[in-house]
């Protein structure tokens, strides 16, 4: 009758203190030692002020100069994105715990998948450029296989999250692995598969304009050389345009993917 | 007795178990030395809690589960000792329906119910859905006999749940089988719904003789369909018997104490006290959200 419930006590005030404290000291730790400090920002005001003054106004003459290799970085960005795209959709479906159901397949695969995401697309491109010379082709590798990386990983872990019950009436009705797979899992798959080529393709046409720097063609190339020579007009015309070209891709792209899923 | 009865019966023998077993690997005892015959046309519906087995017993028929001990043939031909193209052939003879439908929600009807041809077929071949116009004509009349030919071209997921359950028997017919099996058809579905999809399966069962077995909860859905009943508990084989025989005492026994076999069987009149009361939708709730 007299049961007395003790009420659970509150949790301790000091360990969310502890919590805060203790990031507040790693980010003036790290200001500090690397000397990214409030002081330098201030300091480098009046050269962002000079330097956004001598962008302005961009050169507009300097657009059909530009055109050709915006497009050539788009069209890196796109052939990156579907090669790298096609090849990650066997490694995706090796990764899968829920399609192959050996260990010995599928975590030398996804061993492999993490070393290569392990490496940014800069660093690819960096690579490629000293084993296949300067040029677009290095810079569509680059793209290749950073977009590989990505949808592989991203698909896989949609494989796993798929609804079993369609694969196992696929077993019942005497499908054999691929049948299940194309009748079973593809179908269920497809839609985020298609998402994630669009999500890829989106962060390629933004990597690829600025792959040039390394010497992997595109826009980035000329957006280096404006940035030698001074020509921050130019330069200016650069970003602007990337940046209706990105806008554009990013708006089409999040349109088609609503639809999809 | 019981070989008496199998030689006086002209039908064909459709499913043996010999003395099957099955332990989980958590130790659970799935079966329990099952000894079983089910013969050609029967519409077999199993009873038992959940727990008792009914699931295992069903899905190892088609070795969706293998079992430990004891062998299971199909037609003569043993599945327990079949791999690779040979257990494809004898699963593509088996027909499964799910409590969960198991449909690819995206896809069309026309081609989930297609996909119960592949077994049928090349795997180039069904890859590139290249079915030959006989499999369309079959699939658009396996949809017909559930009265579904008309939502043949809508996309799966746009169907109630019980016109989703229509298309998977449409898928197992597809697959021309001579055993259906479905592990608790209808406990997803409304009374409404349950009722025209046990229709169906008894419909099939009697135009094509197709051998029939099914897993219920509701003992009312059992005597109204059934041909045999058979009752699990604990994995063993405790009632076998005609709908007229399973009174409600037998049910009892299967769903709570020991049951003394001798004594039960016959010990009513049959048909006395059947009553066909279609469950509540609150009773079909409270089971659907069981695991498999």
């Amino acid at each position: 009758m007299n049961m007395m419930i003790e009420a659970p006590a509150a949790p301790k005030k000091y360990k969310k203190i502890l919590t805060w404290l203790f990031f507040i000291v790693v980010l003036v730790l790290c200001s500090i030692q690397t000397e990214v400090t409030p002081y330098q920002l201030i300091r480098g005001l009046p050269q962002m002020g000079i330097l956004l003054s001598e962008m302005f106004p961009p050169d507009w003459s300097y657009l059909p100069t530009i055109w050709k290799p915006m497009v050539e970085t788009v069209q890196i960005a796109l052939v990156g994105t579907m090669l790298g795209g096609l090849l990650a959709i066997p490694v995706s479906l090796l990764c899968a715990y829920n399609i192959v159901q050996s260990r010995l397949v599928s975590l030398p695969v996804r061993l492999i998948l993490n070393l290569v995401r392990t490496i940014p697309d800069l660093l690819f491109a960096a690579i490629f450029v000293a084993i296949f010379g300067i040029g677009p082709f290095a810079g569509m590798l680059a793209i290749l296989f950073f977009s590989f990386g990505l949808i592989a990983k991203l698909t896989f872990e949609a494989i796993e999250a798929i609804d079993p019950g369609p694969m196992e009436a696929m077993t019942a009705v005497g499908a054999n692995k691929i049948q299940l797979i194309v009748f079973g899992v593809i179908p269920q798959a497809l839609p985020y598969y298609m998402s994630y080529l669009l999500y890829a393709f989106e962060i390629n046409v933004r990597a690829a304009s600025v792959l040039g720097l390394v010497g992997a063609g595109g826009i980035g190339l000329l957006l280096d050389r404006s940035l030698g020579l001074f020509r921050y007009d130019r330069a200016a015309m650069i970003i602007l345009l990337t940046l209706v070209i990105v806008l554009v891709i990013d708006y089409g792209s999040t349109v088609l993917r609503r639809k999809l899923l | 007795m019981k070989y008496i009865i199998l030689n006086i019966e002209s039908w064909q023998i459709m499913i043996t178990f010999n003395d099957v077993s099955k332990v989980y690997p958590n130790g659970t005892k799935g079966l329990n030395h099952i000894n079983l015959t089910i013969n050609e046309g029967e519409l077999v519906v199993i009873v038992g809690l959940s727990g008792a087995g009914k699931s295992t017993l069903l899905r190892s028929i088609n070795r969706l589960i293998d079992i430990s001990e004891g062998d299971i043939q199909i037609n003569g031909q043993s599945i327990t000792s079949a791999s690779g193209a040979k257990l494809r052939r004898i699963r593509r003879g088996i027909g499964m329906i799910f409590q969960s439908f198991n449909l690819v929600k995206r896809s069309t009807v026309m081609r989930n119910v297609l996909s119960g041809r592949v077994g049928h077929h090349s795997t180039l071949r069904t890859v590139f859905g290249m079915f030959p116009k006989e499999d369309h004509e079959l699939a658009l009349d396996a949809l017909a006999r559930v009265n579904l030919q008309e939502k043949a071209y809508s996309r799966a997921d746009q169907l109630s749940g019980g016109q989703q359950q229509r298309v998977s028997i449409a898928r197992a017919l597809a697959q021309q089988p001579q055993i259906i099996l479905a592990d608790e058809p209808v406990a997803s579905l409304d009374p409404l719904t349950t009722r025209q999809v046990m229709d169906d399966l008894q419909r099939i069962n009697q135009e094509l003789q197709i051998t029939t077995i099914i897993n219920l909860h509701f003992i009312d859905l059992a005597r109204e369909y059934a041909t045999r009943i058979i009752g699990l508990r604990a994995g063993e084989i405790v009632f076998d018997g005609t709908p007229e025989e399973a009174t409600d005492d037998v049910f009892s026994h299967i769903y709570g104490r020991p049951i003394h076999r001798d004594e039960v069987l016959g010990a009513n009149a049959p048909g006395e006290d059947i009553v066909t009361v279609i469950p509540d939708a609150a009773d079909i709730k409270a089971t659907s959200g069981e695991p498999l």
